[in-house]
């Protein structure tokens, strides 16, 4: 089994072991995080969703990019930015009535850096002139890793307005999970570096010294004196918002680590989204976040998993003709043309091939379980659905799974 | 476009390989690699996302920007901007200082950090580069997933957008050139028969047909299950799974014969919701684009022998 973090508490028989429902019933923030195509919007909209069941708190999912029908049950259909409630008739349909209420917003990045400088910008005519600089909507529209400060940023505001019990907040999809934790920090040091004075300097006062010289010199030759420029305007600008947005970014930094606040990683056991999902695990740990839980999306029955089954598949593929010959003509009792004993063998062939290909993806899934590396407080499996989950009933479906 | 002939794949220069996390992007990006060299032909893999995983599918240790040989006749190498630029510097500027272009090449990593499409350009402007003025016939490329892509392969108009002199303008034209011709570069987007990666497999193909000028060359629809029946089958196995005819199976395999019988249920629906999948990919997706299928492998998950396998079905979807 896997070796335990040394600095992790050693855990007394005594007292009951941690589940989601406490987990949830005890923190403000649920950071839903790990590798894309795991199922985390489905995860954190299925934890939010029990928590305003079960707990009666008023509770908010604020996703990233749902499926269409499961922002259609949501109801963010064409919502953006703005915090919705979850209409009582979706619980109607699928047959509860929470004794809470579940919030669920979308994150417009456009939008939330929009407004975030409106609120930092000291006056109407800086704000204008940001908003208007091309530099700037190209950071807020197509710049990469502004999605991931924009969502723990939105995340702080949101926190900050004291609306709800519980937020869950589903994670961007970053080219690296640990972007997003790293962008408060990063965009602190950005803000407050030495190099971005130096950049500005020449630009502003027209004093270029020797050693920085040869910089310009390159800067003006690749980029164009032009460009250059607006992006000295453009840091000009932001400067008069810097001390606003470091201590913006700092008390993020300080929400992500406040021990109200709790990370779940999501994950399937395959083992390449496995494996980045466990250095996910490791690094929460490492950065003194944390963990609270690991969810294991899509496993495979465990039924998959038995000796009997694979006795059962085997002595069908070896006696399927026999088989096929003692069961036509009861198979062929309703309808003739399905007592073909030929017919019925193939059936009994792929049948037991098919148990026997789901067998090999099962022992390799309790294997991966097993080997994990991570302890968690709570480590929850999710059954594999046959359906996608696209309301409220199947949400319940998934969060019954992951809650004790 | 639509009524000119479709260059085909592996006839191409350069190749982006793209998809929604956890589709395969990465197997299929080793794979197609593989496969372009199993035909005796000279090929770069490259890692955009530096997370080392690329060497994984070949057995072979970790790569980095200095391409190595993993294959006969394939090599990989992970994008590193920063040694991208140090190399532009040197070879396309002849900047003569760049032993110690140190702090410089720091301040340059800051104004990437800034200003959008730098970092994205230095990228593109290396594969360019080695389409160009390598000796390859393909280079591979595992690209940004899906949600990135875009920004990545419009990184030279974005460029051009802000910067109208210098030399950084002069180098996108050529590249905005050699990424627009459709004979040298085409983006092959990975999908599989599932709900969001169907959905974003859509969405991607009408955001680069609108937002950048590379064209789709084909989708690759991974991990399709087998199909069990036909319709006729698919009713003998409903009348075994009724009480009386399942407990006669039960008697002649000597045991409980449900979990199997259960286990071919869950594959027959998984399958069945998949097709519903698949038909909305093949309606959202122009006709001319090909659709390869890639069947899901049970017995290995990765690994050489998994991108092995995968090179083999791609070969023959392709007709090779």
């Amino acid at each position: 089994m896997a070796a335990r973090d040394p600095k992790r508490k050693s855990v007394d028989p005594a007292i009951p072991r941690p589940t989601m429902d406490s987990l949830l019933a005890t923190k403000e923030i649920v950071v839903a995080c790990g590798p894309g195509g795991v199922g985390k919007t489905t995860t954190a909209a299925a934890s939010a969703l029990m928590a305003a069941v079960h707990h009666g708190s008023k509770v908010l999912v604020l996703t990233v990019d749902p499926a269409k029908r499961l922002a259609n049950a949501l109801g963010l259909d064409g919502i953006g930015n703005t915090e919705h409630r979850v209409p009582n008739s979706a619980f109607k349909a699928a047959g509860v009535k929470p004794r809470g209420e579940l919030w669920a917003a979308m994150l417009d990045t456009k939008e939330s850096w929009d407004s975030l400088i409106s609120h930092h910008a000291p006056d109407e005519q800086t704000r204008d002139e940001i908003l208007a600089n091309p530099l700037y909507q190209n950071i807020s529209g197509r710049f990469i890793q502004s999605h991931d400060y924009i969502a723990m940023e939105r995340l702080y505001e949101i926190h900050s307005a004291a609306e709800y019990d519980l937020i869950v907040v589903d994670t961007p999809p970053t080219r690296n999970a640990l972007d997003f934790l790293d962008a408060p920090e990063r965009l602190a040091d950005f803000f407050s570096s030495r190099l971005l004075r130096w950049l500005i300097v020449p630009y502003r006062s027209k004093l270029v010294n020797v050693a920085t010289k040869p910089f310009y010199q390159i800067s003006d030759r690749i980029l164009g004196t032009e460009f250059m420029s607006d992006i000295s305007e453009f840091f000009m600008l932001f400067q008069t918002m810097y001390d606003g947005f470091v201590e913006r970014s700092q008390a993020v930094g300080r929400l992500l680590s406040d021990r109200r606040t709790t990370f779940v990683v999501v994950s399937t056991l395959e083992a390449t989204p496995l494996r980045e999902a466990e250095f996910f695990a490791e690094q929460l740990t490492a950065r003194n976040l944390h963990l609270g839980a690991i969810v294991l999306n899509k496993v495979l029955p465990d039924y998959l998993q038995g000796r009997a089954g694979t006795k059962v598949a085997e002595a069908m593929k070896d006696r399927a003709e026999d088989m096929a010959a003692a069961l036509a003509p009861a198979v062929g009792a309703g309808d003739p043309t399905l007592g073909d004993p030929a017919q019925i063998a193939r059936v009994l062939n792929e049948v037991a091939d098919s148990y026997l290909n789901f067998q090999v993806v099962a022992l390799r899934e309790m294997e991966e379980r097993a080997a994990l590396a991570v302890a968690p407080d709570v480590l929850a499996t999710v059954p594999f659905f046959d359906t996608d989950i696209y309301d409220i009933a199947g949400l319940l479906r998934l969060g019954e799974k992951i809650w004790d | 476009m639509p009524d000119e002939q479709m260059t085909p794949l592996l006839d191409r220069k350069l190749v982006f390989v793209t998809g929604k996390g956890g589709t395969g992007k990465t197997t299929v990006a080793s794979a197609l690699a593989l496969l372009v060299a199993s035909q005796g032909k000279k090929v770069l893999v490259c890692e955009i996302d530096a997370k080392g995983e690329l060497a994984g599918y070949y057995e072979a240790p970790p790569t980095g920007f200095k391409e190595k040989e993993v294959q006969p006749g394939l090599f990989a190498m992970t994008m590193d901007t920063e040694a991208s630029l140090r190399e532009y510097l040197k070879l396309q500027l002849r900047i003569p200082f760049v032993g110690r272009i140190g702090p410089v090449a720091k301040a340059f990593d800051f104004l990437a950090t800034a200003a959008p499409g730098v970092r994205e350009i230095l990228t593109v402007g290396k594969l360019c580069f080695e389409v160009r003025d390598g000796a390859w016939d393909m280079v591979v490329v595992d690209a940004p997933a899906s949600g990135h892509i875009i920004g990545q392969l419009a990184a030279p108009q974005a460029v051009n957008g802000l910067v109208k002199v210098g030399l950084i303008r002069t180098q996108t034209d050529w590249m905005l050139e050699m990424l627009s011709d459709p004979a040298i570069t085409g983006l092959l987007a990975v999908c599989t028969p599932e709900e969001m990666p169907v959905t974003e497999t859509i969405e991607l193909a009408v955001r680069v047909r609108e937002e950048t000028t590379v064209q789709l060359a084909a989708v690759v629809v991974n991990r399709v299950l087998p199909e069990l029946f036909g319709r006729q089958e698919e009713a003998v196995f409903e009348a075994l799974t009724e009480p009386g005819l399942q407990s006669e199976l039960d008697l002649l395999v000597g045991s409980d014969a449900s979990p199997v019988l259960e286990a071919a249920r869950l594959a027959v629906t998984m399958r069945r919701t998949r097709s519903t999948h698949l038909e909305r990919l093949r309606q959202g997706i122009d006709p001319t684009v090909p659709m390869l299928y890639l069947p899901y492998l049970f017995t290995r998950s990765h690994g050489l022998r998994t991108t092995r396998q995968v090179a083999e079905s791609l070969g023959e979807e392709m007709g090779y």
